[in-house]
């Protein structure tokens, strides 16, 4: 019934010659509008946009200045100087923090999508009755409160020596994110036409090469997307990373959270830190903002 | 054709359960195990402190919880920002997105301007608006309330939980933004043009069209932010340490407190218990509707 009625509609309007006249004389004033108001929409737009952006703008500015420059008056213009950045790395040893958080975020991802891509593809293309159900409780797992575990965890890993190592928080970011990698790589699979795995079977490929030399090509813009997802929440986890972790293993989160000691107000080279902490993992936003929406929302949004 | 697919099934099954029994098996030893011994251990006497002192508890621990005015008061400070942070967010995240989703120039580059927050760490976003921001006398904020002539605020010694508010909220508006502009691409333009011919202001498409049509996507976004919220931690852990006394505490913290600055993994535990039973009722809605949405 819907599609009738809005089929006449557009048939009206794009017959409607002799009608359109006293529509578009009535449009007519609200055409004049037409640059104001789009106008206004780009000018609040970006205001808004940038009020937003401002406190991350206002750091990556405040990691050029002197210390002494970034504790006084607000301003916009200093001599950029670049002292902050080469006393993080010579003091602090940035390196070996970013390191960390490279191997944990990196290893925790490729260990998670090699366990989930078996896993997403049987769900995808060999669904029994059980399928979504355990898709469903895969999720629920994700539900669970971290502090919920917090103690268990933490003596487990006393008990085991994983307390302060990279290889803990691969694990443990690796069943952190283990739902979410499985369930976009379902949806991605399934999205795929499943006739051209059909023709790779005809022609005599086992499973393996099915899912070697076909699938993961052709899914690999979905693949990389979701391992994007799964390196960004690895890398800005700040539970596990605070609470594990002390001196050997601390990742870029817990290495900026040792600035918040009060003698230790130093914000250039709080800035510094921050603005090559989170640079990547902004950029890496950026291109997967839009695949994103499926992991972050199990598929209900799309 | 019958047959075959017949024990293709019975084949499928076998080769379903060895390429899922990876990621089941682990996420099943994740899920049972620490919760099982979540649960164990709050009905122990377990302090790392005094290592004499064992046993049974029965329900001591949840009754010495129970009765802590700091359960209470975390309990409280909990409910506030979780509900503060999910009212700006959802409804500045709808303003926004419809905002967003009007055509102005440079539009791509303001919506990536303005989801950017929500890939900033927590305890980089925390420390930036904790010293940057809101530092009661260098701070930004303060420099432009005495550019008006207003006094500056000592945000976190007069207004410690608002700040917290204020962070957490600046993190999470940009991923309610960024679904809910994800949802806005499915509006019927039809319809909406349809009212516009009709007469219907923009106040009323927003209320008769967008609104409606967002209204999935606005629970999803609630309760996967409730999920988050709930146990909120690193933003107080580098601001206010759950401080000034208890006003920042929220249950989180609270168990952290407990554990790791206590050493009573008894209270601790039981503490977990109530935070994952709250999570959980959260969780059984979302649960729900996600299934909804698989069988279409």
């Amino acid at each position: 019934m819907t599609t009738t009625t809005k089929h006449d509609r557009l048939e009206t309007s794009s017959r409607g010659g002799g009608q359109a006249v006293p529509a578009r004389s009535a449009k007519l004033p609200f055409l004049a509008s037409a640059n104001t108001r789009k106008l206004g929409l780009t000018v609040l737009g970006w205001t808004v946009a940038l009020l937003i952006f401002f406190p991350i703008f206002w750091m990556v500015l405040t990691g050029f200045k002197t210390e002494s420059a970034a504790i006084a008056d607000p301003s916009l213009i200093f001599s950029p100087t670049l002292e902050s950045y080469q006393a993080v790395q010579e003091r602090a040893g940035y390196t070996r923090f970013a390191l960390n958080s490279v191997a944990v975020a990196f290893g925790s991802t490729l260990l998670a999508l090699l366990i989930a891509i078996p896993s997403a593809y049987s769900m995808a293309f060999l669904p029994t009755r059980r399928t979504k159900g355990t898709l469903l409780w895969m999720l629920s797992t994700k539900m669970l409160p971290p502090v919920g575990v917090l103690v268990p965890i933490y003596l487990i890993f006393r008990d085991v020596g994983l307390l302060d190592t990279r290889t803990g928080l691969i694990i443990i970011y690796t069943l952190m994110n283990l739902p979410i990698v499985v369930w976009m790589l379902y949806t991605f699979f399934k999205d795929m036409p499943k006739d051209i795995l059909e023709a790779g079977r005809m022609d005599g490929a086992t499973t393996f090469q099915e899912v070697c030399f076909l699938l993961l090509p052709l899914t690999l813009p979905g693949i990389a997307s979701t391992g994007l997802l799964s390196v960004i929440l690895s890398w800005n986890e700040a539970f596990w990373s605070l609470n594990l972790t002390s001196s050997k293993a601390a990742p870029l989160t817990a290495y900026i959270a040792s600035f918040s000691s009060p003698e230790g107000l130093f914000w250039a080279k709080l800035s510094a830190a921050s603005t090559m902490a989170i640079a990547p993992i902004l950029v890496f936003g950026w291109l997967t903002q839009k695949q994103m929406v499926r992991g972050l929302t199990f598929g209900a949004v799309k | 054709m019958n047959k075959t697919r017949a024990s293709g099934r019975t084949v499928g099954g076998l080769r379903t359960l060895s390429l899922q029994a990876p990621a089941v098996t682990l996420l099943l030893l994740w899920m049972i195990v620490p919760l099982g011994m979540t649960l164990w251990f709050s009905f122990q006497r377990y302090n790392l402190l005094m290592p004499e002192m064992t046993g049974f508890a029965g329900l001591e621990n949840y009754e010495y919880l129970f009765t802590d005015p700091a359960l209470w008061s975390a309990m409280g400070t909990t409910l506030l920002l979780v509900g503060w942070v999910l009212a700006i967010t959802v409804v500045g995240g709808t303003l926004l997105a419809v905002l967003f989703q009007q055509e102005f120039a440079g539009r791509g580059i303001a919506r990536v301007l303005a989801i950017s927050p929500f890939f900033v760490m927590p305890t980089v976003s925390a420390l930036v608006w904790k010293n940057m921001m809101m530092h009661p006398s260098n701070g930004v904020l303060s420099w432009v309330a005495e550019s008006f002539g207003l006094p500056a605020v000592d945000w976190f010694s007069s207004l410690p939980l608002t700040s917290i508010i204020i962070i957490v909220a600046w993190q999470w508006l940009p991923f309610a933004l960024l679904i809910l502009l994800t949802a806005m691409q499915s509006l019927d333009e039809d319809q909406v043009e349809a009212a516009r011919m009709d007469g219907a202001g923009p106040v009323a498409i927003f209320f008769f069209i967008t609104l409606p049509h967002l209204k999935r996507a606005i629970s999803v976004v609630i309760m996967i932010e409730m999920i988050f919220l709930l146990t909120i931690f690193a933003e107080i852990f580098v601001t206010t340490s759950g401080g000034p006394g208890l006003a920042t505490t929220n249950l989180a913290y609270l168990i952290y407190i407990r554990a790791l600055l206590d050493f009573d993994v008894g209270t601790a535990s039981a503490g977990g218990v109530i935070a994952i039973v709250l999570a959980n009722i959260v969780a059984i809605f979302l649960v729900r509707m996600v299934a909804k949405n698989l069988e279409d």
